[in-house]
């Protein structure tokens, strides 16, 4: 009996997955962790990790096919074992809405085990994709000169340049149009959010602070450090809402058929924008323990990772609560939407310069605006409450951060 | 290197846009404007600017102090600051 390697759901909006390349051949042993294989999703192209310790029997799947959610993907020797949810950090079923799509792929579970594919590995980004798909030019034929060997916007152009392309339009270098890429992320986006919205009972709560003990500390924390190993304002606002967060387990964790779970870890998922439009919200494993220097490093990666279309399936599946701020030139406030299946959202506004009343005076203080979103299943506002003024809390003593 | 439009010569903002390129894959060399902010033209965000600040510190051999970000945000501002702060050219 053989134990199945499934295409994982890489979050509650995810119906299906293109397998581009295997990483991993018949009799490859494999530990918990690796990669086993690529998957594109409308999130970009996605390293999809083993859950467990084992060998590869066969793959069922060649690369360029896409398979629903739930397909076998590949069969590993031994007892059949539950197949852990996607994400693989938490006992928490990630996609609590079966796939309807699921039960049966026909004929891909039964197809014959391949050759190992090319060894070459399509990374490529989204803008490149996108520029890729407006010039009619096959990502497969270009060579990436990025970092990781990533294609890039330059490498499409270079390539759509040296081809001939007869029916290409006459103004190539004008900016790509609303790019097909962006089509499914655009898709992926509006079914998220359209569940969100119609099955979470937001509640809305927002609370200002004076942002300026925060500011200063962190500005002395940084003089002292080389470029190199700055901290961006951005970390402390994870990592303030992480520790308040593992305070407060109402708000961290999942709503599935059997109601909220919540969860002992927190997997701070990080909105992160796309240039040119798109978002992914990605998560930092464990962000409460981790020190602002190592938080700083992983955000830079994955901010990094997500912009070069490479980012892993435990990274996508296992956000237990997210944050987003729309940065120093953001607005104020921001009202945020929940993603299924977790139950709260933090916003942070832009950090601005703002009157503020101080023991009587009104003195310019640069202010935050923390919002929260969260399920009105899971918590009353007065939890909520609490929950943000203990993200303030945090923020109004970095040095504890 | 750059995109093959932009005059091959060695001048400072040439390299400057390329080490941009190399911490924003994403971005459009040809599109870059020198006066213009970058996070007008392609949201450049504070991620970029640190990285961009990194690059240039490593490539350049300087120290950039936080406060002298603000000089980094277009093409233009960054070669003068440059020229500036550099020990020599």
């Amino acid at each position: 009996m053989s134990r199945e390697f499934l295409m994982p759901s890489l979050g509650a909006d995810m119906e299906a997955g293109t397998l581009v390349q295997w990483r991993v051949q018949p009799g490859s042993r494999v530990r918990r962790g690796d990669v086993v294989a690529l998957v594109e999703t409308e999130k970009g192209i996605i390293d999809i990790e083993s859950f467990e310790d084992g060998v590869v029997e066969r793959l069922s799947v060649q690369p360029g096919t896409r398979v629903p959610v739930g397909t076998a993907l590949a069969f590993f020797e031994g007892e059949a074992s539950a197949v852990p949810p996607a994400g693989g950090a938490q006992p928490v079923q990630v996609a609590p809405e079966p796939a309807p799509a699921l039960a049966k792929a026909p004929g891909v579970p039964t197809m014959p085990p391949r050759e190992p594919p090319p060894a070459r590995a399509l990374r490529v980004s989204p803008a490149a994709r996108a520029r890729a798909s407006a010039l009619g030019v096959d990502v497969a034929t270009v060579q990436g000169t990025g970092p990781h060997g990533v294609i890039t916007l330059q490498d499409v152009e270079r390539t759509a340049a040296s081809v001939s392309a007869p029916a290409r339009p006459a103004a190539p270098a004008a900016p790509a149009q609303p790019a097909v890429a962006r089509v499914g992320m655009r898709n992926a986006i509006a079914a998220s959010m359209s569940r969100s919205k119609r099955e979470i009972p937001h509640y809305y709560l927002q609370l200002a602070m004076d942002f300026d003990p925060a500011a200063r500390w962190l500005e002395t924390f940084n003089e002292s450090r080389p470029v190199p190993e700055r901290v961006l304002t951005a970390v402390l606002l994870i990592k303030a809402a992480a520790l308040a967060a593992a305070e407060k387990p109402g708000f961290n964790g999942y709503f599935g058929a059997s109601g909220f779970t919540p969860s002992a870890s927190v997997h701070m998922g990080v909105a992160i924008a796309l240039r040119g439009g798109g978002l992914v919200a990605p998560a930092i494993l464990d962000a409460d323990r981790k020190p602002l220097p190592v938080l700083m490093h992983e955000l830079q990666d994955l901010v990094g990772r997500v912009r070069a279309g490479h980012m892993r399936s435990s990274e996508i599946s296992s956000a237990t609560l997210t944050v987003t701020s729309l940065g120093d030139e953001g607005t104020d406030v921001i009202y945020p939407v929940i993603y299924p299946p977790q139950v709260a959202i933090v916003g942070f506004g832009a950090v601005l310069e703002r009157p503020w009343v101080v023991e009587g005076r009104i003195e310019v203080r640069p202010v935050l605006n923390l919002t929260l979103a969260a399920d009105h299943r899971v918590t009353d506002g007065r939890q909520g409450a609490q929950f943000l003024a203990r993200i303030r809390d945090w923020l109004t003593r970095p040095a504890e951060l | 290197m750059t995109d093959p439009a932009t005059p091959a010569a060695s001048s400072l903002e040439s390299r400057i846009l390329a080490l941009l390129c190399e911490v924003a894959p994403d971005v459009d060399p040809a599109a870059v404007r020198a006066d213009r902010d970058f996070r007008d033209q392609f949201d450049f965000d504070s991620m970029d600017l640190f990285n961009f600040a990194v690059a240039l510190h490593r490539r350049f051999g300087i120290d950039i102090p936080e406060r002298d970000y603000r000089n980094l945000t277009s093409l233009s501002k960054c070669a003068a600051y440059l020229q500036r702060v550099r020990p020599t050219p």
